[in-house]
């Protein structure tokens, strides 16, 4: 699972929907794998628009990636700075989750990630 | 013509095989008038584009994968469709073992598609994230799909399987036989008209679809597509303002005495 997908999950919980610590959740005890891919410029730059990037910083940190820049850079920015351009391709493009958790911060419930596929199904207490 | 994914790989005794209704997905979803509407939604190099190209990349979402053959085709030719390779592709489905196989499958795809573009035209295919395991769209932050694709258990059945419990949301090398069972009839089963699970998904079209967001729904005869047309036109917006919903039939196969037995219909506001 790409570290972008973590950008557009929230918690399954209906009542955790409206709840601003439902996102972005937290990975825990994360397994990383890397995959190598040529860097595209035009396709970061596209891709920007549709990030959070509050959230994104969050999971950067959490995930040991380097602090992004509080603001997020504009396309001229990021033409410009080839080490930012790196960090985020490498962050939202190469980056595979394959174990691990990912943990609501509202209601705690934690969703297994197994061979690179998150669990999203509720035990039915939960539904 | 484009290439059909491989789909070779994909266990069939448990996860669904593409059928007819999986090639007239990809038959609407190709045709000149389809990628034009997308192309034009979703491309902000076109001139004559609606949305302001700050946009960004349109997140495509097939719901209920199972081999993955949809989203592997959306995703291998993005180019072609949407008009842009600058595209996020994503699936999600109840069955581990239709993640794993749509997983397998975009990735075929995908180095397929660039193998033969080659040097020409590096990128064009579009960003496949992963397959993530879930029921229809809970897992997602509201207004984040701009594209859905759903290809239902849209068979009428006396009642709805059980989602399945928690043994069978793992991978695992052996299931016996009441298992793939199980796994098959969440592939088919639609409940009463063999609409109980896709009106939960029409229920959750406002919520999760973009201001741009288009939904393809696949329905049969027996769904009584046009009272479905009709109650998705009549949903409410949520402002009170602007656009209503649209719902228009984009593509048809299997006429039985004039009937068309499958048909594509395309939602969006
Ligand atoms: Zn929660």
């Amino acid at each position: 699972m790409k570290v972008m997908t973590l950008n557009f999950l929230t918690c399954a919980v209906k009542n955790c929907k409206s709840s601003n610590d439902s996102f972005p959740l937290h990975p825990k005890e994360a397994e990383l794998a890397k995959d190598d891919i040529e860097i595209n410029p035009q396709l970061l730059i596209n891709v920007l628009p549709r990030i959070d990037w509050a959230a994104l910083r969050t999971t950067s940190t959490e995930l040991g990636f380097p602090t992004l820049p509080e603001q997020p850079p504009s396309p001229e920015d990021l033409q410009s700075d080839e080490a930012l351009l790196k960090e985020l391709h490498e962050l939202l493009m190469e980056t595979q989750m394959m174990e691990g958790k990912l943990v609501c911060g509202h209601c705690g419930h934690e969703y297994a990630v197994k061979n690179g596929v998150a669990n999203f199904l509720l035990p039915s207490h939960l539904v | 013509m484009l290439p059909t994914p491989d789909t070779s790989h994909v266990p069939y005794n448990r996860v669904y095989e593409p059928a007819e209704d999986s090639f007239l997905l990809l038959d609407t979803l190709s045709s000149p008038s389809e990628t034009a509407f997308l192309s034009s939604r979703f491309c902000s190099t076109s001139p004559s584009s609606p949305s302001p190209p700050n946009f960004g990349a349109p997140l495509v979402l097939e719901v209920g994968p199972g081999s993955g053959v949809v989203i592997a085709f959306l995703t291998a030719h993005a180019s072609t469709i949407f008009g842009t390779p600058h595209v996020l592709t994503t699936a999600i489905d109840v069955s581990p073992f239709a993640c794993a196989a749509t997983n397998l499958t975009v990735r075929k795809a995908v180095s397929e598609a660039e193998a033969e573009a080659e040097a020409e035209n590096p990128s064009t295919s579009g960003q496949w994230t992963s397959a993530i395991q879930g029921d229809l769209v809970s897992p997602l932050r509201p207004g984040s799909v701009d594209v859905l694709v759903f290809n239902p258990p849209y068979v009428p059945t006396p009642g709805l399987p059980a989602p399945p419990p928690a043994p069978l949301q793992e991978l695992r090398d052996k299931t016996t036989f009441e298992e793939d069972s199980h796994l098959l009839e969440l592939t088919y089963a639609g409940g009463k008209d063999g609409m109980e699970t896709t009106d939960r998904l029409i229920d959750a079209l406002p919520g999760v679809l973009s201001e741009r967001g288009v939904a393809y729904i696949l329905l049969c005869a027996q769904n009584k597509p046009e009272d479905v047309k009709g109650r998705i036109r009549s949903m409410g917006t949520g402002t009170g303002e602007g656009e209503g919903w649209k719902a228009e039939t984009v593509g048809t196969s299997g006429k039985q005495a004039g009937w068309e037995k499958l048909q594509i219909v395309r939602v969006w506001r």
